[in-house]
């Protein structure tokens, strides 16, 4: 792609406060691992930009935070008002609410101009991994994390930790004085801070698990201490000895810089590459620990910083089925009029939002791939934007064959249209593009290298037909990439 | 065979007349080479299965003491002995253990047992110490060195474990044969893994997607010409977990040439109002494997498999403060089996005046002795090159 000159004459003029100039591969990148993916349109306008101006551009589209809501109609009334019959209809109710939560949220990841906030909230929907059938919880947990996700991690972590959805699932409602249950103040190291096996002690989750009695929510889903359950003898935890409370062990967690490491390096391992540089882990841990936790303090280190950018971390991480199918959907503007395939794409894929495996979360990066898996990632886009068709073009195939072809695709596309029903709108992805060359629209769609194999493929293709050519690049296996 | 040719059977062909080339020279086992080929199911029962009240110390007054609330009673149970009984879900194994086809083997772990369900998970399926990182299953390095194709190592559900992860070679991840090989039949993606050579891939992970891409071409091919074969009629329960066995109770007396079976049940996570929840799984657990071995001696491939069942850990003896219990340490295993060595109860009961720091029950048989019996005694391979240690062979099989 030919860049502006007046870009290259700005940079001259102004050295000392420009940064160098990004490739458009490079732009590219940055908005696959902050977003989901770059529009032509966001493209043409951010190229003329430097790195700073681009990733502050980033953050200022991020700055407000959208909470969630919806409507949950007879979930609030309370049970004891309940009769047998209507309980029944409020479990089952509960599920549907879950599904339309479910769906809401991807509409939002689809829609949202606030990109980077709500791939920050999908990485900490991830770590402070909760998997229950409490729509309600879950929506609040999710808004919490939201609304700090530009924020401080340890207020994040906090409210998180006194939350309805996270006292629930991780039974700390159960936790008292005389029947201490340990599993929040295990995870709370082992996932959520320190990290496993990273300098605390089955003495030090004993010792925790006591401090959190106590810790339960009303009716109304609010916090509230419960005197009567709590331990108020002394503990000692990771050293610090006293009459200590579930805040005094959130605060010592955050005091321990290996909560900073561990957080940094999951980070690392989302944003920019599974494979850690201890170099950069070391210097971001500083300067997160330093910050006092702040994210966007840490987030803006990592897009401002050069390495980020190095060709060894662009095109390698292989994208989760949310940012796969988000991707897909973005630039077509998708609607799916049937929430249930959405979340059916979820679930065959493995990452049905708001039901992760279990406390830890989705494992990620090769796990995601296996033989089945694959095969419906590498169908998708065909089923997303052209009804399950990838219309094959042989150059010099005969006109007979090109029409009983046509008729076979005709059919199955009724069929697939029936079951999916998703429209993508071709018309403003088509008329954006800036290129319609072969090499051009390649480095456009795909982030990774090309294989040998794709290079082959690709050479068979016919680019005149522009709306088959990007089906059919996004059906390589390097379109899993970013 | 040329494009267009291809394009016409693709149409007209109603059936599945079209037999892909690289099918020619798969053969799958004839009724007479089936009996004899011997295979091994495993299930995971996901979560810390509570193995004290699965199978029950019942005469213990430890036992009940520490458990007041969660204990179960003689009547909740089915007599195994005047001191042990299943618990009273369990009637389709107790079935088996009177037909002399269960053994049960107490205290089954590993040193410095790690109580998250994770990294417990990992130890189990990677077979390694609990301070030993490894990034390949147990199953996955038996592939490796035992096997030629992925299919070998089959995972009836919809992702695969680490278990199965080798280092050459990954096993297959099935749900339904038939999804996954229509999938391949895309003329799209049949021309690209024409175009593509195994020997040219990166170890990195789009050499890895092309990699996984070819194994399961030719694997879904496989299965689904060979499965097609038989489809059983036994009843099986209705749920998930049934449905997997019901799969593969079709693989093995289709003469699959596979060799280990995995799934899971999850759900066993009890940490609260355990009673109800596990009472629910455990029967679900029995009776879909009741239908299972029935089906297999229906078609008489019970004696050639073996069903080895386990849980990341057991759960502690004394109950928590919510009527559940927290994470534990050694637990029991059920291996079932139509050729046991030596089947009952396998060795001596848990001994609850003598548990761990945590209160949790001291392993005496290494889980990893376990895998050494299989593959040494029932798959008659080196178990050394798998678990890269020399465990004790037990004699159950």
């Amino acid at each position: 792609m030919i860049k502006p000159f007046i870009q290259i004459t700005v940079l001259t003029t102004n050295t000392v406060t420009m940064s160098a100039p990004l490739s458009d591969k490079q732009i590219q990148h940055l908005y696959w691992r902050a977003g989901f993916g770059i529009s032509s349109a966001e493209l043409k306008t951010v190229r003329n930009l430097d790195k700073k101006q681009i990733v502050d551009r980033l953050f200022l589209a991020s700055m407000q935070s959208t909470a969630l809501s919806m409507d949950f109609g007879a979930l609030l009334k309370k049970q004891k008002d309940l009769s047998r019959e209507e309980r029944k209809q409020v479990r089952q109710l509960r599920n549907q609410k879950m599904s339309e939560l479910n769906a809401l949220w991807f509409q939002k990841l689809i829609e949202t101009n606030q990109t980077l906030r709500e791939k920050i909230t999908l990485f900490f929907h991830d770590h402070f991994s909760v998997r229950l059938r409490t729509p309600r919880a879950c929506l609040h947990l999710n808004n919490i994390i939201r609304r700090h996700a530009l924020g401080n991690f340890g207020d994040m972590l906090m409210e998180v930790s006194k939350s309805p959805a996270m006292l629930l699932f991780l039974n700390n409602r159960q936790n008292k004085k005389d029947h201490p249950n340990e599993n929040f103040a295990r995870e709370v190291m082992e996932l959520f801070t320190l990290g496993r096996d990273n300098g605390y002690t089955e003495t030090d989750i004993k010792e925790a698990a006591r401090a959190f009695t106590g810790w339960n929510f009303n009716k109304e889903g609010t916090f509230v201490f419960r005197q009567q359950h709590h331990d108020y003898g002394i503990k000692t935890i990771l050293g610090n000895t006293g009459n200590l409370t579930g805040e005094d062990v959130i605060n010592i967690l955050l005091k321990e810089k290996q909560t900073a490491r561990y957080i940094v390096q999951k980070i690392y391992a989302y944003f920019v590459n599974e494979i850690i540089d201890h170099k950069h882990i070391e210097q971001l841990t500083g300067v997160f620990y330093d910050s006092n936790y702040n994210l966007e303090t840490l987030f803006k280190a990592i897009f401002n910083s050069d390495w980020f950018y190095d060709s060894k971390n662009i095109g390698i991480k292989i994208k989760s089925p949310t940012e796969l199918i988000v991707g897909l959907s973005k630039p077509f503007k998708v609607k799916y009029q049937d929430p249930k395939v959405l979340l059916y794409l979820q679930k065959k894929l493995n990452q049905m939002l708001f039901f992760p495996p279990n406390v830890a979360g989705w494992p990620g990066g090769k796990s995601w791939i296996d033989n089945s898996t694959l095969m419906l990632r590498l169908k998708l886009a065909s089923v997303t934007l052209n009804s399950g068709v990838i219309e094959w073009h042989e150059k010099g195939d005969m006109p007979e064959n090109m029409m009983i072809r046509r008729q076979f695709y005709k059919k199955i596309k009724s069929q697939v249209e029936k079951k999916v029903k998703a429209s993508p709108n071709w018309d403003i992805f088509l008329s954006t593009l800036e290129q319609k060359e072969a090499s051009e629209l390649i480095s456009f769609l795909l982030q990774p290298k090309l294989s040998a194999t794709a290079k082959k493929m690709v050479s068979q293709l016919d680019v005149k037909d522009t709306k088959n050519f990007v089906i059919e690049v996004l059906s390589l296996p390097e379109y899993q990439l970013c | 065979m040329k494009r267009r040719d291809f394009l016409k059977q693709s149409v007209f062909a109603s059936g599945m007349t079209l037999v892909p080339s690289f099918l020619k020279g798969m053969e799958f086992l004839s009724p007479d080479q089936l009996s004899g080929y011997k295979n091994v199911i495993i299930i995971q029962l996901s979560g810390g299965n509570d193995g004290l009240n699965s199978i029950i110390p019942i005469s213990n007054d430890i036992y009940h003491n520490l458990r007041p609330s969660i204990a179960k009673k003689s009547n909740q149970t089915l007599k195994i002995t005047d001191h042990l009984a299943f618990n009273d879900n369990l009637k389709a194994i107790k079935n088996l253990y009177d037909q002399g086809e269960v053994s049960i083997i107490n205290n089954v772990g590993y040193p410095n047992p790690n109580r998250s369900h994770f990294r417990s998970t990992d130890i189990w399926q990677t077979a390694s110490d609990t301070n030993q990182y490894l990034n390949t299953g147990w199953v996955g390095r038996y592939l490796d060195a035992n096997c030629q194709h992925p299919y070998q190592a089959i995972e009836v559900d919809n992702s695969l474990s680490l278990a199965l992860k080798g280092d050459q070679m990954n096993g297959i991840a099935v749900s339904d044969p038939n999804q996954l090989y229509r999938t391949t039949r895309e003329p799209f993606f049949k021309n690209l893994v024409q175009n593509a050579e195994k020997e040219m891939l990166d170890e990195d992970n789009q050499g890895y997607l092309y990699k996984t891409m070819l194994e399961t071409y030719s694997s879904a091919s496989y299965i689904h010409e060979t499965s097609k074969i038989y489809q059983t009629n036994t009843e099986y329960p209705q749920n998930s977990f049934a449905k997997n066995l019901k799969t593969i109770a079709d693989f093995i007396v289709s003469g699959l040439k596979t060799r280990v079976f995995y799934s899971s049940l999850g759900g066993f996570d009890s940490h609260v109002n355990q009673l109800n929840s596990q009472d629910r799984l455990l029967n679900i657990y029995s009776e879909s494997v009741g239908a299972l071995v029935k089906d297999l001696k229906k078609n008489d491939r019970f004696k050639d498999t073996l069903i080895l069942t386990f849980s990341e850990f057991g759960r502690r003896v004394k109950q928590n403060g919510s009527r559940g219990t927290d994470h534990g340490a050694a637990n029991n295993v059920i291996a079932i089996g139509g050729a046991l060595k030596k089947a009952g109860v396998f060795n001596e009961l848990p001994n609850l005046s003598d548990l761990d720091e945590n209160g949790d029950i001291k392993y005496t048989v290494d889980f990893r002795s376990i895998y050494a019996s299989i593959l040494h005694n029932w798959l008659a391979v080196n178990d050394q090159t798998v678990l890269n240690t020399n465990f004790k062979k037990l004699g159950f099989i």
